[in-house]
């Protein structure tokens, strides 16, 4: 069976020569959920930015390939590659109050892409847009439709977006940070709306976070990214029993427990990140002999 | 669990209906002048020269405002001189509004090589100073209303470029942008669907604006004699007469500045007062 997405040895460098992903290969099988995880800055944005085809121009794919379902991206030409990330992707942005147009009303907002891009026919793409409301269990779908983005809270206009995300049916879904600006009661609920329609729709799902909690709860795959590069790649259950990777000991050190809140939270040893340092910067000298 | 917010009362504007109503008033009495100027205004009475306004001693009943230094009288020259003002403020404003919003949109929405070209022709244009560059078009085209109408457009056209390109920029990096992008939507469908209609209040105030200045511009040229034929009423002209006589008839003078300032300051209060209401955040 063809991964769903399956990345190779990706590199991208920034315009001052700067790499900022180093090699990195990871798959999301069909249905499954992927997480990504790292620190901030270690590229894990970039790498969903890279898979949606939005990044930003001064970033320059090296080397490596994308492929959805089978399709190397970079072998399309840019029409045909936007048609096929609109129609095989969607994103569950980071920052629900960004990510709706303020001065359009939120219905339309959800139908554009089955409209314009998919080609179906307005009522059916309302009927649509009005079931997925209803599994985030939004109340009343018409109302929360005609309404602008700033009449709605926070947690509403994520639920909106995850909705919207999945009522085109795409294969894969990039889900970036989806929890991170909402505030921790709603998170739960947000994760947990997330999972439910991942099941029900068996959508595979790249999931970009730095919360090692979130990633326990959701995903059955982790990649551990640092600086760009992968460290450490496991099944979810095998990482949290018996994570091989200094730093992913590390970064399991320093996320906090609700059972244990006074437990001291450590910060990342200086002997791992000397070692991390290391191990970069000799994948860096190998990279640069390749391509002298 | 959350639910919709609900809507905010709208708060009565003063300064929108007050804005509204002054221009409302000055362009009806504009459109129907002939019904409603008491007197002929280019009929000269040498009898009835420099009459006062209706509540100083020696006033003539349907000279309400008073007459000039050829009897002509005042209130009907202001009423006709409104049909030029409003002619202008409208056509001007319109045609610099259309092209500048639309090099403005361009320019911030698609950046690169667009937007280079575009922002130096901006810098290049606004160097000069405008007033003079108006008297130039003016005696480059002659005079007359359809000149007068160029020229503000070909001048002003850089302020709606320069806001609505950085408004534009702003609303390029936001992530409903980004949304639409990846949903696969073309550049200008995005351009026109999402950034426009955010745009747009800025448009609506920008225009109401442009329409005051296009008003004291009319004005100046008339001032100087560049802008429609000299038999015609118009502010400015009225104003450049008045001048002469100030010391015999100050009304000449006062009551067409006030004609322009009150509608010059409606125009920005008036779009001001748009832009709130059209922006679905600030209302």
């Amino acid at each position: 069976m063809t991964a769903c997405l399956d990345i190779s040895g990706l590199s991208a460098t920034l315009g001052d020569g700067r790499r900022i992903l180093r090699s990195v290969s990871l798959t999301v099988e069909p249905g499954e959920v992927r997480a990504l995880v790292g620190e901030s800055g270690a590229g894990k944005s970039m790498i969903g930015k890279a898979v949606l085809g939005v990044l930003p121009p001064s970033v320059r794919i090296v080397e490596g390939s994308i492929r959805l379902e089978g399709q190397d991206l970079g072998a399309l030409s840019p029409r045909d590659r936007r048609r096929v990330i609109g129609a095989k992707t969607a994103l569950i942005p980071q920052d629900p109050l960004t990510a709706l147009n303020p001065s359009r009303r939120v219905g339309p907002q959800m139908t554009d892409r089955l409209v314009h891009i998919l080609g179906w026919a307005g009522d059916r793409a309302d009927r649509r847009v009005r079931q997925l409301l209803d599994e985030v269990h939004i109340r009343e779908p018409d109302r929360v439709m005609r309404a602008y983005p700033h009449e709605l809270s926070g947690g509403m206009r994520q639920r909106v977006l995850i909705a919207a995300a999945f009522a085109a049916e795409p294969r894969l879904i990039v889900a970036d940070e989806p929890t991170t600006a909402l505030d921790v009661t709603v998170q739960k609920q947000i994760l947990r709306l997330i999972a439910l329609l991942q099941k029900e729709h068996g959508t595979a799902i790249l999931f970009v976070t730095h919360d090692l909690g979130v990633v326990a709860k959701i995903s059955q795959k982790v990649t551990v990214l640092y600086a760009g590069k992968v460290v450490e790649e496991a099944d979810a259950t095998r990482l949290f029993a018996d994570p091989r990777h200094p730093y992913t000991r590390a970064l399991m050190a320093a996320t906090p427990r609700y059972t244990d809140p006074f437990a001291s939270l450590l910060p990342v040893d200086e002997t791992v990140l000397a070692g991390l340092a290391a191990e970069i910067a000799d994948a860096d000298r190998r990279w640069e002999a390749g391509h002298g | 669990m959350a639910e919709a917010r609900i809507r905010p009362r709208r708060r009565f504007d003063i300064r929108l209906w007050l804005a509204g109503g002054w221009l409302l008033l000055a362009l009806l009495a504009a459109i129907f002048a002939p019904v409603i100027a008491p007197q002929d205004p280019l009929a000269q009475d040498l009898m009835f020269e420099r009459l006062p306004p209706f509540w100083m001693e020696g006033a003539e009943p349907g000279f309400w405002l008073g007459t000039d230094s050829l009897g002509r009288d005042l209130l009907s020259r202001l009423i006709y001189g409104g049909r030029v003002a409003f002619i202008v403020a409208f056509a001007a404003a319109f045609a610099a509004c259309l092209v500048g919003s639309t090099l403005g949109l361009i320019s911030g929405y698609f950046g690169g090589w667009p937007d280079r070209i575009i922002s130096r022709v901006v810098d290049i244009w606004m160097a000069f100073p405008p007033v003079l560059f108006a008297i130039l078009l003016v005696a480059v085209f002659g005079t007359g209303l359809g000149s007068v109408i160029i020229a503000i457009a070909v001048i002003d056209w850089t302020r709606f470029c320069r806001v609505i390109r950085a408004e534009a920029m702003s609303q390029a990096r936001m992530d409903y942008v980004e949304n639409a992008r990846i949903a696969g939507f073309g550049r200008l469908r995005i351009m026109v669907a999402e950034v426009l209609p955010n745009v747009l209040p800025s448009i609506v105030a920008l225009l109401s604006l442009e329409m005051g200045i296009a008003v004291i511009v009319e004005a100046i040229l008339s001032f100087v004699n560049l802008s429609i034929s000299t038999d015609d009423p118009t502010w400015g002209g009225i104003i450049a007469e008045g001048r002469l006589s100030i010391h015999q008839a100050w009304w000449v003078l006062v009551f067409p500045l006030v004609a322009l300032f009150l509608t010059v300051l409606s125009f920005s209060q008036f779009g001001e007062g748009l832009k709130t209401r059209f922006d679905p955040v600030l209302r």
